[in-house]
């Protein structure tokens, strides 16, 4: 086992200059990571919901670096914008912010489950990422993610799984009125 | 953005979608396991960008339009993936409604009417 990990950990030594970049990106991954531990583990679901929106404003600027402008906006838009303010007045209406009621019994599930995500993680992580080490210079051109080929991209190649989406879209609001609308 | 190497941005997608599985495994609260669905379907979005941006094959663009589709596969999936969240909250969170409307109590423990 030790040695596994010394696999894993070497080529990470091994000889990546410590540059701008990296240290941007580290400080944005720690703060993605914290806040993806806040959402799991605050009782009070509204500051799970406040640590998923850091999380999202994180990432939107994870994309930014990856130069995928477009996708970092509708990230900010459609993430932070629609659905995080659809689960807090979710939360309002339902008055879930009484900790009486998500109060978390002691039960060994908990210690079950983050046992068995640490080993899916180590797992995962060592059959995946030693392979892909040494891959550091970006191969997309410049400008891949820019609002005009994204656009063009989809209004070509992609349009009928585009049109596929705007119907599911499509059913998913009828579907949510009737839901809302019925009566027990 | 070149000296990131493309493992860091697949360990960070990693860890994310690890803490939405732990995280749907020992919470109780629908909302907050719906919050954890979300984590997991942002870290996969995390890890298509970082394979868009980091392609293996080098694409020439315009050089065919099969390329350029190609290249720019990744990100059409991250937009498809946001838009099946999105559907999915809705209906989601309707059905929580519903549920809490009729039995005044969202404990996911105890809703077991399916079990056999």
């Amino acid at each position: 086992m030790l040695n596994l990990f010394a696999a894993v950990a070497a080529p990470k030594m091994a000889g990546f200059a410590i540059t701008g970049e990296l240290l941007f990106f580290a400080a944005l991954a720690g703060l993605a990571m914290l806040s993806a531990v806040g959402v799991v583990a605050f009782n009070n679901a509204v500051r799970s919901a406040l640590c998923l929106v850091l999380n999202f404003f994180v990432l939107a600027g994870i994309y930014f670096t990856l130069n995928a402008e477009m996708m970092g906006i509708t990230q900010v838009v459609v993430y932070t914008g629609a659905i995080m303010v659809l689960f807090l007045f979710v939360i309002m209406l339902l008055n879930l912010s009484a900790p009486a009621l998500l109060q978390d019994k002691n039960d060994p599930k908990t210690a079950v489950g983050m046992t068995l995500g640490m080993v899916m993680f180590t797992l995962v992580a060592l059959q995946v990422l030693p392979g892909l080490m040494s891959k550091t210079e970006p191969g997309a051109v410049d400008g891949y993610g820019s609002p005009v080929n994204v656009g063009r991209a989809l209004f070509t190649g992609f349009v009928i799984p585009f049109e596929a989406v705007s119907i599911l879209l499509l059913i998913g609001i009828v579907g949510s009125i009737l839901l809302a609308k019925r009566r027990f | 953005m070149s000296g990131v190497p493309l493992a860091a941005y697949l360990a960070l997608g990693l860890f994310m979608f690890m803490t939405g599985v732990v995280g749907v495994v020992i919470r109780r609260s629908p909302i907050v396991i719906f919050m954890c669905i979300e984590l997991m379907l942002n870290a996969v979005n995390l890890t298509f960008l970082a394979f868009a941006r980091y392609q293996f094959s080098p694409m020439v663009a315009g050089n065919s339009f099969k390329e350029g589709q190609s290249a720019m596969a990744g990100q059409m999936m991250v937009i498809f993936v946001m838009a099946v969240a999105a559907a999915e909250v809705a209906v989601g969170l309707g059905i929580i409604m519903a549920i809490f409307r009729l039995r005044d109590n969202i404990d996911i423990d105890e809703m077991n009417l399916l079990k056999g």
